[in-house]
């Protein structure tokens, strides 16, 4: 097989070809601003709320409760700074959140924690889930919001986003919710799942880069991050992106009309990886079986280390990621893996493979022939694993 | 720039001298599994001349690199030579590793090391002592990355 099997959706996808014709009227002859009154710029104008229509459309939510920014980071650090604000001036400073949201939460959490907030990291326990009843128990009259993830980007977890919903509406408590894995792969409805403010990102559902959206309920206000013009209702300044937010529109309503169809596809190819990798001896699935992304397979392998894993498949034509810490500058393996109490030998020996409709049943079966032999070499090659056959070190998994 | 120079993936993808000598003269381990890293060196020694050295590393690409790299630029060479090998010369040799990767290099440097200090507690030949420092403490290195 010699061409590229994409196999990182979760990191990002591709460019559906809807997507990208949606694009580039934008780039070409709509280059009008939308602020300016000529029809060039009201044409633009146009698309932009029509865009915007579509979008609350498929979260359930009304279109003056889109806000369009630069993606997903942006959407998550809006809303938590706005909740945060909002819940100082009735004096609260607690956060419910969990430990293992998106960086792009988890750091403006600890910048809250360092400015005199008082974060509670819910346990995510060894399958990757949170309870409401948790949330609930964590609740105090103090608390500012809660944030939890909607699905989790490395394991794919899919928390019970309703329920804590829920609780939050009952106890009064604003509820955000990093959508950036679920919007456009599995049914949300801001209204039914309790949502207050979500976070979504076009690139993840075949729409472009630079490109995302925070719902905020209306009635809840929200800070700026960006001063300027009075674009996104004052609340977010600069020359809308039109060619990206309509294409982000026309992306999302791809990936929601085809969504029963593309489910049904990933998870047959979703369970035959996980069942054929699983079969590789001293190999762990990471996060719950059934409450899981149809795209996500996240498995650990004892005894190798991922970012070799990473580069020996590339040479195959594989792409994949891994929560090894070579994979970043820190050293430190995946948070995600050590919050489901991964130890951190597993957790630098894992590979995670998130699968898109683009994906194919041949190409399934290439990576399940890849895989082993690959693993098979460098255990091979490895005194970690020589000492684990020998006894000398005891197997985890 | 890809992360990795060629010489690293080549490295890499056809490492040189990989596997185990059953009847080694010395033997060097450094590393440890929760950082992620753990390099072996396997060394035959002839007349204080190394005859044949082999690794086996688990580790990120830039381990495997180095490990092998370092086994090519000692074999054949005198004892006293392989003491001498700096983790920059490995890294030059490499054409370079990324800032972050650097102390893989590291790691191989002191593999070396700790494999000819077996070699001559086996054979109990004299040394110096302060010709073999304490390998770096990998866990505490790690920790001060986490902070930053």
């Amino acid at each position: 097989m010699n061409k590229v099997i994409y196999a990182d959706n979760a990191a990002t996808t591709a460019m559906s070809d809807k997507a990208i014709g949606a694009m580039l009227p934008y780039l070409k002859e709509v280059y009008g601003n939308p602020s300016s009154l000529y029809s060039a710029g009201q044409v633009a104008k146009e698309a932009l709320e029509e865009a915007r229509a579509k979008i609350a459309k498929y979260l359930n939510a009304e279109p003056r409760e889109i806000y369009f920014t630069s993606g997903g980071s942006e959407a998550d650090n809006q809303a938590l700074r706005s909740l945060a604000l909002n819940g100082e001036r009735k004096g609260k400073k607690h956060i419910i959140s969990t430990a293992f949201e998106h960086h792009a939460v988890l750091h403006v959490l600890k910048k809250l924690e360092k400015e005199g907030f008082e974060v509670t990291y819910l346990d995510v326990h060894e399958n990757g889930l949170v309870t409401a009843e948790q949330v609930e128990k964590a609740i105090r009259p103090d608390t500012a919001f809660v944030t939890v993830m909607y699905a989790n980007n490395e394991v794919g977890t899919i928390q019970p986003v309703r329920e804590i919903g829920e609780v939050c509406k009952r106890f009064n408590v604003p509820f955000h919710t990093d959508a950036v894995q679920a919007v456009g792969h599995i049914p949300v409805d801001v209204k039914a799942d309790n949502i207050d403010l979500l976070s979504l990102s076009a690139h993840k559902f075949h729409g472009p880069k630079g490109v995302g959206a925070l719902y905020c309920r209306r009635g809840i206000p929200l800070v700026t991050l960006i001063e300027g013009g009075a674009q996104e209702s004052g609340r977010r300044a600069g020359t809308e992106n039109v060619g990206g937010i309509v294409s982000m529109s026309v992306a999302l309503g791809e990936a929601c009309e085809n969504m029963s169809a593309n489910t049904e596809k990933l998870i047959k190819l979703r369970d035959k990886l996980i069942d054929g990798l699983t079969k590789i001896p001293h190999s762990k699935l990471n996060g719950d079986r059934n409450a899981r992304l149809p795209s996500n397979v996240n498995i650990s392998f004892e005894g190798v280390e991922g970012e070799s894993l990473i580069l020996d498949l590339n040479q195959r034509g594989i792409c994949v990621s891994s929560g090894s810490a070579c994979t970043t500058a820190s050293l430190e393996p995946s948070h995600v893996l050590l919050a489901l109490g991964l130890p951190h030998e597993v957790a630098h020996g894992s590979l995670r493979l998130s699968l898109s409709e683009y994906n194919t049943e041949e190409e399934i079966d290439y990576i399940l022939g890849e895989v082993p032999k690959v693993i098979e070499i460098w255990r091979e090659r490895s005194p970690f694993w020589e000492d684990l056959t020998t006894g000398k070190r005891k197997h985890f998994i | 720039m890809a992360l990795y120079s060629e010489k690293v993936m080549d490295h890499f993808t056809n490492p040189r001298n990989v596997g185990k000598i059953e009847d080694a003269d010395g033997i060097g381990e450094v590393g440890n599994a929760k950082c992620g890293d753990i390099m072996k060196i396997y060394l035959k020694i002839e007349n204080d001349i190394i005859t044949d050295v082999k690794f086996n590393t688990f580790g990120c690409g830039s381990a495997i690199a180095s490990s092998s790299m370092a086994t090519e630029l000692i074999k054949g060479k005198p004892v006293s030579e392989a003491l001498e090998l700096t983790n920059k010369a490995v890294a030059e040799a490499l054409d370079g590793l990324p800032a972050h990767k650097m102390h893989c290099s590291v790691l191989a440097e002191e593999a070396i090391r700790a494999a000819v200090k077996d070699y001559y507690d086996k054979n109990g030949i004299a040394y110096d002592e302060s010709q073999f420092p304490e390998p770096h403490n990998e866990e505490e290195e790690h920790d001060f990355a986490e902070e930053e």
